[in-house]
């Protein structure tokens, strides 16, 4: 069972920069980026192919972040020159990565590294990974505190408003897709050197897994500042894979079933609030409505 | 300062739903012009000011700022020289961002984001300085986020944003009109002191007739795409609600229609 759950954390580790990433485009652009279900893959794709022809595996780490960057200037150029809606943006970014993916990995579905050195080689992955995420998280709260990574956040926030203070939104767009699938790439890089292979399917159903774990971490840890929202996503990623570990212990559940589980996690996660709040309200109506009717209680009307 | 010559606005030419918003629009500013805007619903008022912006691009016409040609400029461009309050309380704040975030992006406008701190402690304390000077206690609330503000709150912070860098014109669309008397009546005496403080050139759009009068050193009135009446300081001195109105009505042949309309 503690090893169960100790592989939950590194699995949620290794996954929660992907999380991240998602939590830029979702989150602080309001922008829905199916790209990641690819860029993942290129990550994966650049490492494999590279840790496969003797690279070492620190440059293929960040030739794979530099690939997902890419990927990611993609979609936003798509989206803010070519003016197409943001979410087919993604999706044809998506489809267009598959064969590119191909490419990278020479035709080849799979590839295996399992003989090669990684990053992890000789050492503990839990600490490279507490370190490698730390790190990140601290770069990137830091960075949305800049000039640019506020004006970032706005972007997402209110895109009239800094559009009147002079920022060029096409632009900042353009950087958070890019970050974001930099940081979706570099999980794929990390996973694959995890598992010893990169696939060329690596990435489907990404998007969800990222979103189920934005969702998951807000929802237990809270997003009121940037520092914690980011932290719960990090919380979130590990979350969602020790709840992945607990399904599966469930006998008529298996392997496959997953990207089901996946998904209902994240529609169970969308619901229950909004049926929440719209019962909230109805009582309070309610409860309003008898209050005026029978005269106590304050006046109605805001002041 | 602002030069404005010719400006003409169509939408949905050609087609049975066809508007005329602005129609040969003649209009020049001098350096610290007050100017009152008012006139009838759907006189084009705002969309002049989406055209000096630049969220619209006019039809026909030229737009010079300081003598240069800004109309061809994207709006993220003429920002750097325009200052801007909505009608809106909602619309010139980001929400889920605090007081102090606020104000650091409205400090760098015109000037490149990179990647240095927005808010350090040399500009929260200058930030704090600029906010007290509103008088209604938002220096003590600078990490909050501004979604949790009022609308006047948020309407004397938009007010304080967009005019602390100076821009070189500042335009007002009914930034009052959202708010309860009280508050619209505090939100234009701030407005009136940081203009008059700041000589800057401004353009206010209002429905508020006493106001149009008190306010600025001019007064424009429009109707139907066209300026109709231009009232220079020194008659503005001694013009009345009733005789604006008396005013329009003969040069228009039809009483102001305005559903906001506030006489005074
Ligand atoms: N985006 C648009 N598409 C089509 N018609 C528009 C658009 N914006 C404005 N109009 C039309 O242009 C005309 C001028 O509108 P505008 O908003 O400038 O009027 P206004 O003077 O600001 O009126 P109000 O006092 O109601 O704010 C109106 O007939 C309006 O219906
Ligand atoms: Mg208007």
């Amino acid at each position: 069972m503690l090893n169960a759950i100790m592989k939950s954390v590194e699995l949620g580790l290794l996954f929660a920069l992907m999380a991240l990433g998602v939590y830029i485009t979702f989150r602080i652009l309001d922008f829905p980026d199916l790209t990641v279900d690819g860029s993942f893959t290129t990550g994966g794709a650049i490492a494999a192919v590279m840790i496969a022809g003797g690279y070492s595996p620190w440059l293929a780490t960040i030739c794979a972040f530099l690939g997902g960057l890419v990927a990611g200037v993609c979609t936003g150029l798509l989206h803010t020159k070519g003016k197409i809606n943001g979410l087919l943006s993604g999706i044809l970014m998506m489809i267009a990565l598959y064969s590119i993916n191909l490419r990278i990995m020479g035709k080849k579905p799979n590839i295996a590294i399992l003989n090669m050195d990684t990053i992890f080689t000789g050492a503990n992955l839990l600490v490279v990974m507490i370190v490698v995420v730390v790190v990140v998280k601290l770069l990137l709260d830091l960075f949305l505190r800049t000039n640019l990574g506020l004006a970032l956040r706005a972007t997402g926030d209110n895109e009239r408003m800094i559009r009147s203070f002079g920022a060029n939104t096409g632009t900042t767009k353009i950087i958070g897709l890019s970050l974001s699938n930099g940081l979706v790439a570099l999980s794929g890089a990390f996973i694959v050197q995890q598992s010893g292979f990169g696939d060329v399917t690596m990435g489907v159903g990404m998007i969800v897994v990222g979103l189920a774990s934005v969702i998951i971490g807000e929802a237990i840890f809270g997003a009121k500042t940037v520092f914690r929202a980011t932290l719960a996503v990090i919380l979130g990623s590990v979350v969602y894979r020790i709840v992945i570990a607990l399904a599966l212990r469930v006998e008529w559940l298996d392997a496959s079933d997953v990207k089901l589980i996946t998904a209902l996690i994240v529609i169970i996660a969308l619901v229950v609030p909004a049926a929440r709040r719209s019962a909230k309200q109805k009582s309070q109506a309610h409860k309003r409505t008898a209050e005026l009717l029978s005269g106590t209680g304050p006046k109605g009307g805001v002041s | 300062m602002l030069q404005i010559n010719q400006v003409s606005k169509l939408f949905n030419p050609g087609t049975p739903d066809e508007k005329i918003a602005l129609v040969g629009i003649q209009l020049h500013l001098k350096p610290a012009d007050f100017v009152t805007v008012i006139g009838s619903n759907g006189a084009g008022k705002s969309t002049l000011m989406n055209i000096i912006s630049g969220v619209m691009r006019p039809d026909t016409g030229t737009l010079h700022i300081e003598g240069a040609a800004v109309g061809s400029l994207p709006e993220f461009k003429r920002s750097q020289w325009i200052g801007r309050v909505f009608q809106d309380p909602m619309a010139g704040t980001a929400p889920n961002m605090t007081i102090e975030e606020n104000l650091a992006m409205a400090f760098y406008r015109g000037k490149v984001r990179g990647f240095g701190l927005g808010v350090n402690a040399a500009k929260r304390r200058m930030f704090k300085e600029q906010v007290a000077r509103l008088g209604i206690g938002l220096e003590n609330r600078f990490g909050a986020k501004v979604g949790t503000l009022s609308g006047g709150e948020r309407q004397a912070l938009s007010l304080l944003m967009s005019t602390f860098t100076s821009p070189k014109i500042l335009l007002l669309d009914e930034h009052t009109a959202a708010l309860d008397p009280a508050r619209a009546e505090l939100i234009t005496q701030i407005t009136q002191d940081i203009v008059r403080e700041m000589k800057l050139t401004t353009l206010m759009v209002t429905h508020n007739m006493e106001q149009a009068i008190r306010l600025g050193n001019r007064l424009i009135m429009m109707d139907k795409g066209r300026i109709i009446l231009d009232i220079d300081e020194t008659r503005k001195k001694d013009l009345t609600v009733e005789r604006l109105l008396g005013e329009f009505e003969q040069i228009s042949g039809k009483k102001l229609a305005d559903d906001r309309i506030v006489l005074g």
